[in-house]
């Protein structure tokens, strides 16, 4: 047995052992924390199958942002906690819905056991189309070249979730100022972690964006780094969250499928389709592209976590 | 690659329309968000009439070249690319649903203007952004050619829908909002798993690719198991129907005639398309026949309870769960015809028809039941009196919309219930015809008791508790008449359903 077998081994055993965890353990917050730990330990398995950039997902999206939705949640659940855990499912239910699992998991694998061996894959295809994209990640080529309408329609699924978090404000704070949980003290320790951290965090996460082009990385990991540093320096009470009527949020929010949907349909004049790009200016549109979506993302991402307006505007 | 193959490989003349068909709702949002307050509702409008002009010119360019209209996106062919495709079903939903947000644009602007005064509201606003918002993400699911886009028009589904329930804001209404959402995820996620699973085994999401390369075994049964069962929770079918009545029923008039007539009709085309394109030569008879057992026992639960409702927006909710069984009787209409070598095209067109016309007819009772709840101020079905002196236009259109639920001619239901019914016969699955039937002596008891109290006369010195524009009730009955009149598709001199399907024609055939 040699050691790569080993670590395998004990990363599916730890794997399950978390899984069943989240399931079984009764407080929401212990569960989260199982949950983020799950989606950590998962990231390790992607870097295992060799899919860094799947990896880099799951730590930024699976791990981090969806943990941070999570822990908010579970905090603002708190006061009703001990109430709902008197209500639990019967028996009964419960035992039909661990068969049904088990059944559609046996399924599941029996039919992935069985999948034909080497796998159909449109991987060559991608990489030998790579040099008329101009960028040399694979992975960036799909998102943005030869699936570029879905990588648009992704951005949007992220605004509407924005715009239905935003529907359940009171109507008396529309338009007003989302607001995080903070009771930091200006001098304490969260405001100086947030004073050293961000800079270097701001760093790392341009770094990934940047990076993306042509190596594992990428908008989405590194937007989420991004929003986690500015909900820190706004948690650690060193800024604020603009109101939701605010201009300048708006156009941000919107510009990147604006221009993504603009460049697409300059590919009909310059190249010959929607969303092709002329010859030799993929790389540089393709970037455009990129930055005009960062702070998009960073600003639904972090928004998506600060939740609902729920205090007046300024009148 | 065979010839038919590489022939839906190509952009044709009108392709552009399709991306178009898309975008222009989603940039509509995105602009109308922008601007925010009023400016949302100017921009929503104009962006309705832009998009129904599209829907036009997608139609003239299928009928002028009688064949699919397809435009390849980047000009990367499939299976690395991906391609958008309209056939004649596509076309005909297109069209649909253009007609139908138009009414309900119409309807809401009375509803959802933004008060005077005040710079932005919270429900207008989300209101124009989430009704651009559905019609983009239908659009997508009318012409994508590849599962994985249509995943992505799945969700944008869910999110654009989900909100439109919790509109006014009360505990209730966001209780099933959340209810709706979690059906509707769990749904996504399955499909999700049975698009993966199909990429594992065939190596392409292209629906004709994957229609050449999908064999019955294993791996294509469990994708299809999964991703049926998904669809299924989100359209609502017995027995994963419990979201739809409190939700459809707790939304504003406007939002339940979206998500009723319409939002409910993309999971089941998806349904359809994969059950129909992509997995032909798996699909079995005993499957179909579950499919339609469930219809049916939808319809049969779904009319008793509506039959039981006091309120009239739960009623109409009930009757719309009962609707939905009906669209899944074509399944095993459909692989009869195929397996006795005859054209399915007949069983398909009958489930097409009552698509078309519960989305025309449900939307405007839905939005004829706000219209009777501004009046009277509340929708209790037992005190509808005064309801037809007040609002005759309104009462017309009702019972019109229910002539066609019914199955009464010249209805686009009556069409759509004949078709089918006389299929089940000749296919000798006359027990289908027969649920059919009861289902319409139920439906017809319902549509006559709420019209029968609206003809009472009002108290005397009773007085509406608002007027309602007369442009709304021009609204209602609009659709209503699109419903109604339906029936004269059968003049139509060509099948336009069953343009640009070669799909279906190569593998069916024997």
């Amino acid at each position: 047995m040699t050691l790569a077998l080993a670590v395998d081994i004990g990363l599916t055993l730890l794997i399950l052992a978390m899984a069943a965890w989240t399931i079984a353990v009764r407080d929401t917050f212990a569960s989260v924390i199982g949950f983020v730990t799950y989606g950590l330990l998962l990231t390790l398995v992607w870097v295992r199958l060799a899919a860094p950039d799947v990896a880099l997902t799951e730590a930024a999206m699976g791990g981090g942002l969806t943990g941070a939705l999570l822990i908010g949640a579970a905090a603002r659940l708190r006061s009703t906690e001990s109430a709902s855990r008197t209500e639990r499912p019967s028996v009964l239910t419960r035992t039909l819905a661990a068969v049904l699992s088990a059944a559609v998991t046996a399924a599941l694998a029996i039919c992935v056991l069985n999948l034909p061996d080497p796998a159909p894959t449109l991987a060559p295809a991608a990489a030998a189309q790579l040099g008329s994209t101009g960028v040399g990640n694979p992975v960036t080529a799909v998102l943005l070249a030869y699936r570029a309408m879905d990588t648009l329609l992704e951005a949007i699924v992220v605004l509407l979730a924005l715009v239905g978090v935003w529907s359940l404000a009171h109507d008396r704070a529309w338009g007003g100022y989302p607001q995080l949980r903070s009771h930091a003290d200006p001098d304490g320790i969260l405001a100086y972690f947030a004073r050293v951290m961000a800079p270097v965090g701001i760093i790392v996460g341009i770094y990934i964006f940047w990076i993306g082009a042509d190596f594992p990385g990428g908008k989405f990991q590194g937007a989420t780094i991004l929003a986690a540093m500015w909900l820190l320096v706004i948690g650690a009470g060193l800024a604020h969250l603009p109101p939701v009527s605010q201009t300048w949020l708006r156009v941000l929010l919107v510009a990147g499928p604006l221009v993504f949907i603009v460049i697409g349909f300059a590919g009909l004049v310059t190249a010959e389709a929607v969303f092709a790009y002329p010859n030799g200016y993929a790389k540089p549109l393709i970037l455009a592209i990129e930055i005009a979506l960062m702070p998009t993302l960073v600003l639904a991402l972090a928004l998506l976590v600060a939740g609902a307006p729920q205090r007046m505007p300024p009148q | 690659m065979s010839p038919s193959l590489s022939a839906q490989n190509l952009t044709t003349l009108g392709g552009l329309l399709l991306v178009l068909a898309i975008l222009v709702p989603f940039a509509g949002m995105l602009i109308g968000f922008v601007f925010g307050g009023g400016n949302a509702q100017r921009v929503a409008l104009a962006t309705l009439a832009a998009g129904l002009a599209i829907a036009i010119a997608i139609a003239n360019a299928l009928a002028q070249s009688g064949k699919a209209v397809v435009y390849i996106l980047g000009g990367w062919m499939p299976p690395l690319g991906v391609a958008l495709r309209a056939d004649g079903l596509s076309v005909v939903m297109l069209l649909t649903v253009a007609v139908v947000i138009c009414g309900i644009g119409v309807y809401a602007r009375a509803d959802f203007g933004t008060p005077s005064g005040v710079k932005e509201a919270r429900a207008p606003l989300i209101f124009w952004l989430l009704l651009l918002a559905v019609w983009g993400s239908l659009n997508l699911v009318f012409v994508s050619g590849d599962l994985f886009t249509l995943y992505v028009a799945l969700e944008l589904l869910t999110f654009a829908a989900v909100p439109l329930v919790s509109l006014d804001g009360r505990t209730e209404t966001v209780r099933s909002a959340l209810r709706y959402l979690l059906y509707a995820l769990l749904g996504s996620v399955l499909y999700l798993l049975g698009a993966v699973l199909l990429y594992g085994a065939y190596g392409t999401l292209d629906i004709p690719l994957l229609a050449a390369r999908v064999r019955p075994e294993p791996a294509a049964w469990a994708a299809l198991a999964l991703m049926i069962a998904g669809l299924l929770a989100k359209t609502a079918l017995f027995p994963l129907h419990l979201w739809l009545p409190p939700a459809h029923a707790g939304a504003p008039a406007a939002a339940s005639a979206v998500l009723s007539g319409l939002v409910i009709k993309g999971s089941w085309f998806l349904a359809m398309r994969l059950w129909f394109d992509v997995f032909a030569d798996v699909v079995t008879l005993p499957a179909a026949q579950t499919l339609a057992a469930l219809g049916a026992a939808a319809i049969l639960v779904g009319n008793v309870v509506a039959l039981r409702q006091t309120r009239l927006k739960l009623l109409i909710a009930y009757s719309t769960v009962a609707q939905i069984g009906y669209l899944f009787l074509m399944f095993p209409l459909a692989t009869g015809l195929a397996t006795a070598g005859l054209d399915s095209a007949m069983a398909v067109n009958g489930g097409m028809l009552q698509a078309i016309s519960h989305a025309t007819a449900k939307a405007a009772m839905f939005m004829a039941a706000g219209l009777v709840y501004t009046t009277l101020g509340h929708d209790r079905v037992a005190d509808l009196r005064g309801v037809a002196s007040a609002l005759p236009m309104t009462v017309l259109a009702f019972a019109l919309a229910g002539a066609s639920l019914i199955g009464l001619p010249p209805s686009g239901g009556f069409l759509a219930k004949w078709l089918l019914i006389s299929v089940a016969i000749t296919t000798a699955q006359w027990w289908w015809a027969l649920v059919m039937l009861v289902g319409g002596l139920l439906t017809s008891v319902y549509v006559f008791i709420v019209v029968v109290r609206t003809l009472a006369p009002a108290h005397v010195g009773w007085n509406p508790k608002t007027t309602v524009p007369r442009y709304q009730q021009a609204a209602v009955l609009a659709l209503a008449l699109c419903s109604f009149l339906l029936g004269a598709a059968v003049l139509c001199p060509v099948d336009v359903t069953q343009i640009g399907r070669t799909v279906s024609r190569n593998t069916v055939l024997p």
